[in-house]
């Protein structure tokens, strides 16, 4: 297969970018759409042009390292899979892909299109865990919760947090990614515990951020390639609300965590 | 009360403020859409006369009124503020964006919907809040029940005009609309989801958004209509 | 031990800064690849004698197509994948080598390790724990220095060594 390739290309991140256009022969059907990059990176490396810097990690769909939009859309024309799961027999012989980072003010372009999600991992840091001691392990099964709820948790667990959903969201929100933390800890027992403080912590960490608002499109959802579901986001709504009536926490006056 | 502010100037915060002001609006719609109903009536304006005076002289109305033009005015506004800081989160935009595939075109375009309704708000208001608070009306008189203001009478002449009936009822679509995306957005805002509600909120959610706004247009249709005749 | 990191610092420093200069006509992947090759068909799931041995003359022959005919472009002051690629790679020649080394030591089968020189008529791995009950612990002489094995004994007390039967 032929493809025309329309990349955006920025030298570092305090460089104007602009799209690149190269054209590609020879690719099998079955390459994935990284291979398919890779080549055309062996082809500009070969003529002493820079390659083109894109993040990838396991390229087998679950580090959520690799964000590509491709043709208009996160991790490209397909459902529920990331960018390296992509192959391009999904694409017609001839066609012309368009290839940007993620935009958002949160995400800033470092090369190419590599951005910086450090603003996820502060995130996580500001509240998306659970403060355990370490040292005894009790009995799993002294901890009853029912399959329902355990199975809802892992659904939201799964999030890989790529940032896809910030990168189709019109709004450039980030709040399915802290729902999904939220969600998928909050119904655990473990969780339970410090439900309040963490939706508290992690929402205003995501407004630091500069992250837009929600208003409930739902692209976030569609586009998620782990479709993590609208439901966590309304789990967040809830628990933030009754947090903020009535948690301990009041601002300027004291940490969130006390521990 | 400075935690209530620092909340309410969150992301989730502003969020709810525009779900309590949507759903009240919605409310108010009910209320709106009821009264007004009795313009179909063949009786030359008298229900309605009765019923304008009822509304413009009960204390429990100009109360639910004053809340009425606040919530226009905070969900107006805080749109605005709200839409500044989401333009704000992505100052580059993709060169290639297919929205479509992932939202429908009225979710991601409520203020624009939402515009047009204000913007036929300021002519309604104008037309008839305006005339029956500040203007001189005609008085008639029903069977020694005392003088009423005939808002009836203005009504009628104002769609006995084409372009105003055109007015209305691009508003009404464009209430639709706003509404077909707000109905189950309040709803989802507040976390009020369920598995086994949620299926029920959004059809009634749809339902309400086609049924109320075509009532409302087909009052200044129906007018016009039967002016011709 | 202040002064250690600043070493370590220095010794990769100045790898880099011969990675980067070398401007060669061989991209990483393209050694890459071809080290992949060499391990996969002679250090993989099944091993003998003669091909680990030339296995080791191949590696040495990628190594030496590394250090002087790769290219990779740009500087070490930007974000640059190719020369975090090309760092792995030079790494990956240096393991691969040693994995070569470690098994034409071997002469057994054991685990992952299969020799086709020694199994049994079954074609299972066999094992020889007189002489190789041992880990192999290899150490860094210095570049381009011979790596040192340590023999790291195994002695089973309460456990008899015995051989695994799949029936």
């Amino acid at each position: 297969m032929d493809f025309t390739l329309k990349i955006w290309r920025q030298k570092d991140a305090q460089s104007q970018g602009q799209f690149k256009t190269y054209q590609l022969t020879g690719i099998g059907a079955d390459n994935s759409f990284m291979e398919m990059l890779d080549e055309l990176n062996e082809h500009l490396i070969k003529n002493n042009e820079d390659p083109v810097h894109f993040d990838h990690d396991c390229r087998e769909g679950i580090c959520g390292t690799c964000s590509l939009y491709i043709n208009g859309r996160p991790h490209g024309p397909q459902k529920a899979i990331t960018t390296c799961q992509l192959h391009m027999r999904s694409f017609k012989d001839k066609d012309t892909i368009t290839i940007e980072p993620w935009r958002a003010q949160t995400f800033p372009v470092i090369r190419d299109l590599v951005v910086d999600r450090s603003a996820f991992d502060r995130i996580i840091q500001s509240g998306g865990y659970i403060s355990v001691n370490t040292g005894g392990v009790p009995d799993a099964n002294e901890t009853p919760i029912t399959t329902s709820k355990a199975n809802n948790a892992m659904d939201a667990a799964s999030c890989i947090g790529c940032g896809a959903c910030v990168a189709v969201c019109k709004n450039a929100s980030a709040m399915l990614f802290v729902a999904a933390k939220i969600s998928h800890l909050a119904q655990l027992p473990q969780g339970k515990v410090e439900a309040e403080s963490r939706a508290e912590s992690m929402v205003a960490q995501m407004d630091k951020e500069g992250f837009g608002l929600c208003t409930n499109t739902g692209a976030c959802s569609v586009e998620c390639p782990k479709e993590i579901s609208l439901t966590h986001i309304a789990r967040l709504n809830r628990q933030y609300y009754k947090a903020k009536q009535a948690s301990d926490y009041i601002p300027d006056k004291e940490e969130i965590h006390e521990g | 009360m400075s935690w209530l502010t620092e909340a309410l100037k969150s992301s989730l915060g502003r969020k709810l403020v525009m779900s309590f002001t949507g759903l009240f609006l919605i409310l108010f719609l009910v209320g709106h859409m009821l009264g007004n109903t009795l313009l179909f009536f063949d009786d030359g304006g008298q229900a309605f006369n009765e019923y304008a005076r009822f509304m413009t002289s009960t204390p429990i109305i100009q109360a639910l009124s004053l809340v009425t033009y606040a919530s226009i005015i905070i969900h107006a506004v805080y749109s605005i503020v709200i839409t500044r800081i989401n333009r704000r989160a992505r100052p580059i935009q993709y060169a290639l964006n297919k929205a479509s595939a992932s939202s429908p075109w009225y979710s991601r375009n409520m203020g624009i919907l939402g515009t047009i309704v204000l913007i036929f708000l300021v002519v309604h208001f104008r037309s008839f809040w305006y005339e029956m608070r500040f203007g001189q009306l005609p008085v008639v008189n029903y069977d020694g029940s005392g003088e009423f203001k005939d808002l009836y009478s203005i009504v009628a002449e104002s769609f006995k005009q084409w372009w105003y009936v055109l007015l209305y009822v691009v508003a009404m679509i464009g209430l639709a609309f706003h509404l077909s995306h707000g109905f189950k957005s309040a709803f989802q805002t507040l976390g009020l989801t369920h598995k086994k509600y949620t299926p029920l909120i959004e059809g009634v959610g749809l339902w309400f958004s086609i049924v109320v706004p075509t009532i409302f247009a087909l009052i200044p249709v129906v007018m016009f209509i039967k002016s011709l005749g | 031990m202040t002064w250690y990191p600043l070493i370590i610092r220095s010794f990769s420093k100045r790898s880099i800064q011969k990675i980067l200069s070398i401007n060669g006509s061989s991209t990483v992947d393209e050694i890459h690849k071809e080290l992949g090759k060499i391990m996969w068909d002679y250090c993989g799931m099944s091993r003998t004698a003669q091909g680990l041995s030339d296995a080791r003359e191949k590696i040495q022959a990628v190594k030496q197509q590394f250090w002087n005919d790769v290219k990779v472009l740009g500087t070490n002051d930007e974000l640059n994948m190719s020369l975090e690629k090309a760092g792995r790679v030079a790494d990956f020649i240096e393991l691969g080598a040693l994995m070569i080394e470690d098994a034409l030591h071997r002469n057994e089968s054991c685990g992952g390790h299969f020799r086709e020189e020694y199994q049994t008529e079954e074609g299972e791995a066999l094992r020889d724990d007189e002489h190789f009950a041992y880990v192999g612990a290899w150490e860094y002489q210095g570049e381009g220095n011979q790596e040192v094995q340590n023999k790291e004994q195994l002695q089973f007390e309460n456990v008899k060594l015995s051989q695994r039967s799949y029936k």
